[in-house]
This record gives C-alpha cells, sequence and structure tokens, in this order.
C-alpha cells in the first residue's frame, strides 16, 4: 500500500507538469497580442512594447514556460494584470467559496444518490425504483441553468424562503477566518449567522448537485444489483442475516467501487460546472472569477485559476485510486 | 497405424512474473515444464492432470494458440515452430480443437450455418454450393439436422452445442483434433452421448485426438494411451489399461484413490475391511511421499515397455 | 419415519413467473431427510434440485420465484409459513448451506475471521473472547492449519480446496441439525474433493448433523450418502437406500443414469447413453416428464403423470412399469 502510494506520487509529477504545458499554451494559443488586448486599441506604441517586455512575451516560449514552472514552483501564481496583486493572495476566498459550495452539493449528490441507488437495488422494480430512476433521468436530462433559475422563483421570489444569491447576509458580514463560512461562523461563536450561511448553501448546491446525484443513483442502483445477485449474498443470507445488514455491509462495499469512480469524475465536473451555478446565484467562487478574468483578458488568473481546479481534479482522483486499494484486498498494483 | 502423427518435444511454457516498484520481472511461472509424448495416427491420447497443473496450456501450444517458450513440436514431421504465421495458418486446416463451453466458442450473431461455414471460407474450400451441402452432411454425421443450420446458438441446448462445436472442427477434414474438456460442461446423460459420438467419428474419419480432461473415467472410456500430467510436467505415460491397473508414479496413484467409484458396494467393502483391520479405508490413506520428490530432476523413463514414469523412487 | 427426521418435504411446489406464464422448477415433490443421515439428490441441470434446496432455507429469489403449494416441516414445524424473523434463527443456526463455487461463495472484501465470527454472533451473545476461540476451534475442525493467522486472511489468499472448508466452517459453527451442501466438490479437483468429502463424513459422524448432498455425481453420492432421491425435470422419480438403487434401479431414468457414467474400473467399448436432451425446467407439462426419453414409454406416460409406488424395502419409483407391484405411497 505504501510502495503504490508513492509510485502514484511519483507518478502525478509527469501528469502535473504535462498539465501546466497544456494550459500553458492554450493561453498563448488565443488570438492578438496580450499586451495590446490589456492596454486596448487607443494605447501607445511605446507602452505596448514596455508591457510586452514586462510580461517577458519577447522571449522563447521555453524561456517563458522555464520562468513561469520555476515560480509555480517557489508557490508563485503570478500577478493579476487587473488588480497588480499576487494571485496567489487573491484567488484563496474565490477558491474557499467554491470549494465550500461544492463539498456540500457533492455531500447532498452522494447521500442521496447514493441511498436512492441502493433502496432501488434493493426493491427492484418497486413503486420506489421507478419513481427515483424516473426523477434520475429528468435530473441527468435538466440543464443546471433553468433549474437553478427555477429554485430561485419558486422558493425565493414566489415563497420567500430562501436567499437567492450570495454566500452571507450583507447587512450581517462573516467575520472571515478561513474563508469556509461554515467554520467561519462556528469560530466566532454565532449560530445565527451559521444558519443564514446554510440558508444560503441551499439553493445553488442543490442545482449543482443534481446532476452527479442522479449519475451517482443510477451506478449505484447498477453496481448492487450486479453484487447482489453473486454468491456471497446468497451465504450471508444464508447466515440468517437481516437483509439490512446484507445490503448495507456485504453489498455495499463490492458495489462501491464503480460508485466512486464516478464520484471522483463528478467532483471535477462539479469544480468546473461550478461557473454556471456561480453567475447565477451570485457565488463569489473560483468559476466567478476565472469568468471575470476572461473578461479583462487577465492572463495570469485565467491560467492559474486552470491550473488549480485541474491539480484538485488530479488529486481527488488519485485518493479515489487509493481507495480502492483499500477497500478491496485483491486490488494489488504490484 | 503406429506411424506417430505428432511429436512433441521437451516443450515448455514460462510465464513472467513481476514485482517491485518498477515492475521487473522477478521470476517465471513455469506452466509447462517440459513436456514429451507423441501421438500416433488414429489412436487417442489422454492428457489428466488437475487445475493448474497445464494440460491446456499444452493442448494450446500444440496449435501454437500459445507461442511456446521452448521445445519442438512435429506434426508430419514438419516443426510447427519453425513455420511462419503463413503457413501455420495453412497446418491448421490439419489441427483442430474443440472447447470446454462450447456456448463461449460460438459467436452468437452468426447462424449455424454460417459457423460452419467459416473454417472452409478461411481455407479457400470448395464453392458456395459445395460448401452449403458439406455444412448440411455434417450436421447430420454429428447427429443433428440440416434444419438446424438456419438457427442461432441460444436456441440450441449444451448438449446440441458441443455437437456444433464437433462439427465445426471437422469442416476442414483434420486429421488431429485437440479436444479440451469436451465433456465437462454437460449433464451426465449427455456427456456419454457426446464421448459416443466422438468415438463413432473417429473410426469414420480416420481421426487422431488429444483429449484433455480432468474426469479420470471419461479419459479412460476414451483414450488408448494416457499422460498424467503434474505441475507443468507429464508425471507418467502409458497405456491406458497400465495406468489404471497398475498406476506406478505416487501422483498417479493418489489420483486415482481419489475419484469417487460409482459403486456403494466398493466403499462397504473398503469401510469393512477397515474396520476389521482398525485401519483407516484404504481410500483415506493419505500418500505424500511424492511432493518430496524432486520433480525438476526426474525425467521420463520407460520402466516398462511403453510405460514411462517420472519418479526416481520406481 | 417423521419421528425421526429432522426434515420433512410434502408436495412442495415452486415456482418462477416468467412472462410466459408459470415455471414449476419444482413440481410436487416429496422425500424426508432422517436425523444424523446423508441424503443425496442427484439429478441433472434444471432438474428442480438447487431450488428445492433454497426452497427450504427460504431463499428462493422472490419475485420472480415463489412457492406456491406444500410444506416443509422442519421438527414438525412448516417452514413455508414461518416468519422471516424466524426463518433467520433457523438459517445458519439450525439449517445451514454450501455451495458450489467456494471462490465466490465468500465475500472477497471481509477477512474470514470477519466472516466467521459475524455467523456465531448472529446466533449467540457471547463475548468478543468466545467469539473468536470458537472461530478458531471451528477452522481446527474442519482441518485447516494455521486457524489464528487465518482470521486475518481474505478469501483471495486461499486455495478453493481451503474455501470450501471455510464455507462448511461457517455452515457448521453453531451446530446445526441439517447442512444443505449444493455440490460442494463440483468445482474442486478429484484430490481436493476426496478431502472434503472424507471432511464431511466425519463431521456428520462426529456432531450426528444431517446433511442433504445435492449433486450430478453418482460417484460421490456411492461415496458417502446413505439413502438417495433423484430428480428428474421437477419431480423425484426414484427414492431408496443407495445399495438398493444402485444395484436395482428401477426407474428408467435412475436405470440410464447408472449406466451413463464410464466406471474407471472397468473398459466397455461403448457407454450407454439415454437419447434427447435435457428438458428445461416446465416444458413438459403433462404426463410422466421422462416420456419423451424413455424406451420403455406407452401411451399412458405421455398423458398421465404417475405416482411415486413402493416397490420394496425402502424404494419407491414414479413409473407405470411398477404400479402393479407396490400400489401407490403417499
Amino acid at each position: 500500500m505504501l510502495t503504490y502510494t508513492i509510485r502514484r506520487l511519483l507518478m502525478l509529477i509527469p501528469v502535473l507538469f504535462g498539465m501546466t504545458f497544456v494550459v500553458f499554451f492554450i493561453i498563448r494559443a488565443i488570438p492578438g497580442d496580450p499586451a495590446q488586448v490589456i492596454l486596448g486599441q487607443q494605447a501607445t506604441k511605446e507602452a505596448v512594447a514596455q508591457l510586452t517586455e514586462k510580461l517577458g512575451l519577447n522571449d522563447p516560449w521555453y524561456v517563458q514556460f522555464f520562468h513561469y514552472v520555476k515560480g509555480l514552483l517557489s508557490g508563485d501564481l503570478g500577478e493579476s494584470l487587473r488588480s497588480s496583486a499576487p494571485i496567489k493572495d487573491e484567488i484563496w476566498p474565490y477558491l474557499a467559496a467554491t470549494l465550500e459550495l461544492s463539498l456540500v452539493a457533492m455531500f447532498i449528490a452522494i447521500f442521496i444518490g447514493v441511498n436512492a441507488g441502493i433502496i432501488s437495488a434493493w426493491f427492484q422494480n418497486s413503486w420506489f425504483d421507478y419513481v427515483a430512476m424516473i426523477l434520475a433521468l429528468i435530473g441527468i436530462s435538466i440543464p443546471v441553468f433553468w433549474l437553478g433559475l427555477m429554485e430561485q422563483w419558486a422558493f425565493s421570489l414566489e415563497l420567500g424562503w430562501l436567499p437567492s444569491t450570495g454566500r452571507e447576509n450583507v447587512r450581517d458580514p462573516v467575520e472571515v477566518v478561513t474563508n469556509l463560512y461554515l467554520i467561519d461562523t462556528l469560530i466566532a461563536g454565532r449560530f445565527d449567522q451559521f444558519g443564514e450561511v446554510i440558508r444560503h448553501l441551499i439553493l445553488p448546491s442543490l442545482a449543482l448537485a443534481t446532476i452527479p446525484m442522479a449519475i451517482i443513483a443510477r451506478i449505484t442502483r447498477s453496481s448492487m444489483l450486479e453484487v447482489m445477485r453473486s454468491d456471497y449474498i446468497r451465504t450471508a443470507r444464508a447466515k440468517g442475516m437481516r437483509m439490512f445488514f446484507v445490503v448495507y455491509k456485504h453489498s455495499l462495499k463490492n458495489a462501491v467501487i464503480p460508485v466512486l469512480t464516478v464520484i471522483g469524475l463528478q467532483v471535477g465536473l462539479l469544480l468546473g460546472g461550478a461557473i454556471l451555478t456561480e453567475t447565477i446565484f451570485g457565488w463569489p467562487g473560483i468559476g466567478r472569477y476565472i469568468y471575470e478574468a476572461i473578461g479583462f483578458r487577465d492572463y495570469p488568473v485565467i491560467q492559474s485559476g486552470i491550473l488549480i481546479i485541474a491539480t484538485i481534479f488530479i488529486l481527488i482522483n488519485l485518493i479515489v485510486d487509493l481507495l480502492y486499494v483499500a477497500i478491496d484486498p485483491r486490488i494489488k498494483y504490484n | 497405424m503406429t506411424k506417430p502423427i505428432l511429436q512433441v518435444e521437451n516443450v515448455k511454457k514460462y510465464f513472467p512474473i513481476t514485482g517491485g516498484i518498477l515492475g521487473k520481472k522477478i521470476g517465471d511461472m513455469k506452466a509447462v515444464d517440459g513436456v514429451s509424448f507423441h501421438v500416433n495416427e488414429g489412436e487417442t491420447l489422454g492428457i489428466v492432470g488437475e487445475s493448474g497443473c497445464g494440460k491446456s496450456t499444452t493442448g494450446r501450444m500444440l496449435l501454437r494458440l500459445i507461442e511456446p517458450t521452448e521445445g519442438t513440436i512435429l506434426f508430419d514431421n514438419r516443426d510447427l515452430r519453425a513455420l511462419p504465421k503463413k503457413e501455420m495458418r495453412k497446418v491448421r486446416r490439419h489441427i483442430q480443437m474443440i472447447f470446454q463451453d462450447p456456448y463461449a466458442s460460438l459467436n452468437p450473431r452468426h447462424t449455424v450455418e454460417k459457423i460452419l461455414e467459416e473454417p472452409l471460407i478461411v481455407h479457400g474450400i470448395g464453392n458456395e454450393a459445395e460448401r452449403k451441402k458439406k455444412v448440411s452432411d455434417m450436421l447430420e454425421v454429428v447427429g443433428l439436422t440440416s434444419y438446424h443450420a438456419r438457427r442461432y446458438p441460444h436456441q440450441f441446448s449444451g448438449g446440441q452445442r458441443q455437437r456444433i462445436g464437433i462439427a465445426r472442427a471437422l469442416m476442414t477434414n483434420p486429421k488431429l483434433i485437440i479436444a479440451d474438456e469436451p465433456v465437462s460442461a454437460l449433464d451426465v446423460s449427455i456427456q456419454s452421448q457426446v464421448l459416443n459420438l466422438l468415438k463413432d467419428l473417429q473410426k469414420e474419419f480416420q481421426l487422431t485426438y488429444i483429449f484433455i480432461a480432468h474426469d479420470l473415467g471419461v479419459v479412460r472410456h476414451i483414450s488408448d494411451r494416457v499422460g498424467v500430467m503434474y505441475k507443468g510436467r507429464m508425471v507418467e505415460l502409458a497405456d491406458a489399461e497400465k495406468i489404471y491397473q497398475n498406476p506406478l508414479h505416487p501422483y498417479t496413484q493418489q489420483l486415482l484413490a481419489a475419484v469417487p467409484i460409482p459403486d456403494p458396494e466398493y466403499y462397504q467393502a473398503d469401510e469393512q475391511a477397515a474396520i476389521q483391520f482398525g485401519t483407516l479405508p484404504s481410500k483415506y490413506v493419505i500418500d505424500d511421499s511424492w511432493m518430496n520428490i524432486d520433480s525438476e530432476r526426474d525425467d521420463l523413463i520407460e520402466v516398462a515397455p511403453g510405460h514411462f514414469v517420472a519418479c526416481r523412487l520406481k | 419415519m417423521s419421528g425421526e427426521s429432522v426434515l420433512e418435504v410434502k408436495n412442495l411446489r415452486t415456482s418462477f413467473f416468467t412472462d410466459d406464464g408459470e415455471v414449476a422448477a419444482v413440481d410436487d415433490i416429496d422425500f424426508y431427510i432422517n436425523k444424523g443421515e446423508i441424503l443425496g439428490v442427484v439429478g441433472e441441470s434444471g432438474c428442480g434440485k438447487s431450488v428445492t434446496s433454497l426452497s427450504i432455507m427460504g431463499l428462493v429469489p422472490s419475485p420472480p420465484g415463489k412457492i406456491v403449494g406444500g410444506e416443509i416441516l422442519y421438527k414438525g414445524e412448516d417452514l413455508t409459513k414461518a416468519s422471516e424473523k424466524r426463518m433467520r434463527q433457523i438459517r445458519g443456526n439450525d439449517i445451514t448451506m454450501i455451495f458450489q463455487e467456494p471462490m465466490t461463495s465468500l465475500n472477497p472484501l471481509f477477512t474470514i475471521g470477519n466472516q466467521i465470527m459475524e455467523t456465531i454472533r448472529l446466533h449467540n451473545k457471547w463475548n468478543k473472547q468466545q467469539v473468536k476461540e470458537r472461530a478458531i476451534e471451528i477452522l481446527q475442525m474442519v482441518g485447516l492449519p494455521r486457524a489464528e493467522e487465518l482470521l486475518n486472511e481474505y478469501p483471495h489468499q486461499l486455495s478453493g480446496g481451503m474455501r470450501q472448508r471455510v464455507m462448511i466452517a461457517m455452515a457448521m459453527v453453531c451446530n446445526p441439525q441439517l447442512l444443505i451442501a449444493d455440490e460442494p466438490t463440483t468445482a474442486l479437483d478429484v484430490t481436493i474433493q476426496a478431502q472434503i468429502l472424507k471432511l464431511m463424513k466425519k463431521l456428520n459422524h462426529d456432531y450426528q448433523t444431517a446433511i442433504m448432498m445435492i449433486t450430478h455425481d453418482l460417484g460421490v453420492v456411492a461415496e458417502v450418502c446413505q439413502r438417495v432421491v433423484v430428480m428428474y425435470a421437477g419431480k423425484v422419480v426414484e427414492e431408496g437406500d443407495i445399495a438398493t438403487i444402485y444395484k436395482s434401479p428401477k426407474h428408467p431414468y435412475t436405470v440410464g443414469l447408472i449406466k451413463s457414467v464410464p466406471d474407471m474400473r472397468k473398459k466397455v467399448d461403448r457407454l450407454y447413453s439415454i437419447p434427447g436432451n435435457v428438458p428445461k425446467p416446465g416444458s413438459i407439462k403433462e404426463g410422466c416428464r421422462f416420456a419423451a426419453r424413455c424406451e420403455h414409454a406407452f401411451d399412458r406416460c405421455f398423458t398421465e403423470t404417475p405416482e411415486l409406488y413402493q416397490t420394496g424395502e425402502g424404494q419407491k419409483v414414479r413409473c407405470f412399469l411398477y404400479e402393479q407391484q407396490g400400489g401407490v405411497s403417499k
């Protein structure tokens, strides 16, 4: 297990390097002279030349890439062109907002999706199974922006139960420590604020959770159905075990591997897909940060943002791979 | 009649075992470790052994479905291992295989007619009319009718599918048939039908069989000579009668003693004798002296005419 | 016979409800198992022998399967009417089961110890130490070496024969009255099979556990069983003690089956073979199920289903040829 973990971590190096390389070039493939674009059409030739020099754009690409990677290795993500602030200082509040939203959404998606899948498989062809699978099919087909708008219309506009945008009550801002508001409010001992943060989280996280929830429910169901037909499940029942334990102990552990794979992939999609949700719900997350940076042609920000999301995605899938080994003693990567 | 059609000389198959952080080769899994035998024209050589003894790998190597690591395979005095791929394909017309699971070895999307016709097309035998004629003839030969030609494999029972598998093997008029556990997936009452069919076909078409199986009763019934394999080696090879009447290798003895006999009286006599002499019934005496034998250094030695044993104790 | 029997099956009918209607996999069968005896149940694929065992355990997959008639009496208690809770008490404790595939019958993700101790805890209120001691004891009893280390090992680390021993250990751990073994040695090599059969005989002798040995192998039945029930297409066609059945089988199917098996001790040029194919469950609804493959069949066989006729001491046959000899026994 330890050998495998070390091997997987070593294998990350070329992956991360390759990813950096790709991101680096995609940004440079955008047409137009960045300096010109940044300064606008009215800028003087001297100003453009000066900025080009400052950005190091006159150097050959490998020198630029070398400087960039060197910066990354020392934790330097570069400076925002728009605000001239170091990106690594600026990006965290946005990243934290996204992490909070995604984690809550993922928790909802996993909890409801996995259980719905299990119960559907357990009571195959029952009314619960039919209803759950129809809902799952709808969930997969619904566009997130439409769902988000409908939620806002129903629960904020019509019923007035929940806030439609933002992370907090702007008249009573959260005292920031970690930028994860659920934690910050608890640190401050402000349980009223904690409740307020939760109220803000409900609509966007539900919108964000819908698709992964539906996908997880379907994969859990089919995986469980296959496992529950196996011989060792019959053995477990022949021991006189309650169906509940047969399902949640013997079946689930065996069925969980394909589910984990899907969860790993969905987390990645969530981070990327959050842009749409964040825009609709006015959520100050990394998706919106990158989105706005695109509007300002703020290349270093776009580059770093994509790099961070991609890195998180790779790390999560590494964790998933390591979980396989932890769950299944038969998997040996030697 | 005693002309050898196939001679196998010291054939080996090693699979690499890998390990360590870099996945380097750290050893060999010796699936087949120096097996030699010959098969005479028109006879049936049975190969018995338990799972993992290398009997199936041996069978597949003869057709080069698995490439041997070492050794020579002479078929009709031609060294199969020296043949280029194209020539080898031509030889396959004369050596055909029958598999254990007829369902897995028949393409589910093809009709029986197409399945049977395919080997003829591959080897460029006959025109369309001739091929169709041959298909319906062959179906009759294996106890089906030409009416079955339009059907798909899933519409047949296990025994019928095995008949189709046999028909396919016979389409190209092969000389040698390698049957790998051909009846072990079948019900008892169907198994005897297929065994009888194989015997009839052998007479009718002068076929030579290599019959690979784990069921010692079946192997005795069909074989003229029998080879016993254990851990990738052939430990005993002799006429079927000799092997079953007078097994010499301790492993063969052990194997034969383990087979349940469908006769309650056999067991009663055994138990009574045991009670009388205060010993365990002879069936249960475990003789594992052979386990300590260093099989690596034991070659097959002819201890009696046509009776080969690989054991220094004998 | 009911006084000393541990299990009595009466008129049991288990059906599967498919798109094509009701398929009776087990069609009105009767048999019994005496205390401490080993009963062989012999038949080919689709004869209903496995469905019978699952019916006894209350584990027929439902839907589509269902016990539609008859009784399964365990010490006088009808299991077809027992609640799920009562069945859970019986399974794994009074009646236990082992299966054909030792490679897939153990959960690959839990240790041997976990799976055995779980069974003990389901049926006993013991403390941790007692549970562990019993698990080690039972592993030693089935002849497994290094029992204590085995508790922490996973199924894939064991050979097929060892896994089947673990399955037997799990089935024996609560001292059951009846062990149902569904083709327990079919997937094993002959030398391993011999060891497992020997072990089962020993456990049967030492603990007086009755065994229902389901198999297709007449050799296995001859080796370990005292009585045998022959099944064909969902029906019991013959029943009796093995000496009688092997010496003078009556039902044409039993006769054919015994003659079809190649005997290792003697060479015959040609095996007897029963013509035709093994019927699919539920495909024959009328008359004797074997009539179409039977050499002796006459008109009546195709329209009327014969009863089980007593033909002698402890032998019953479902064939019109023996109607005169014994009269109907039910």
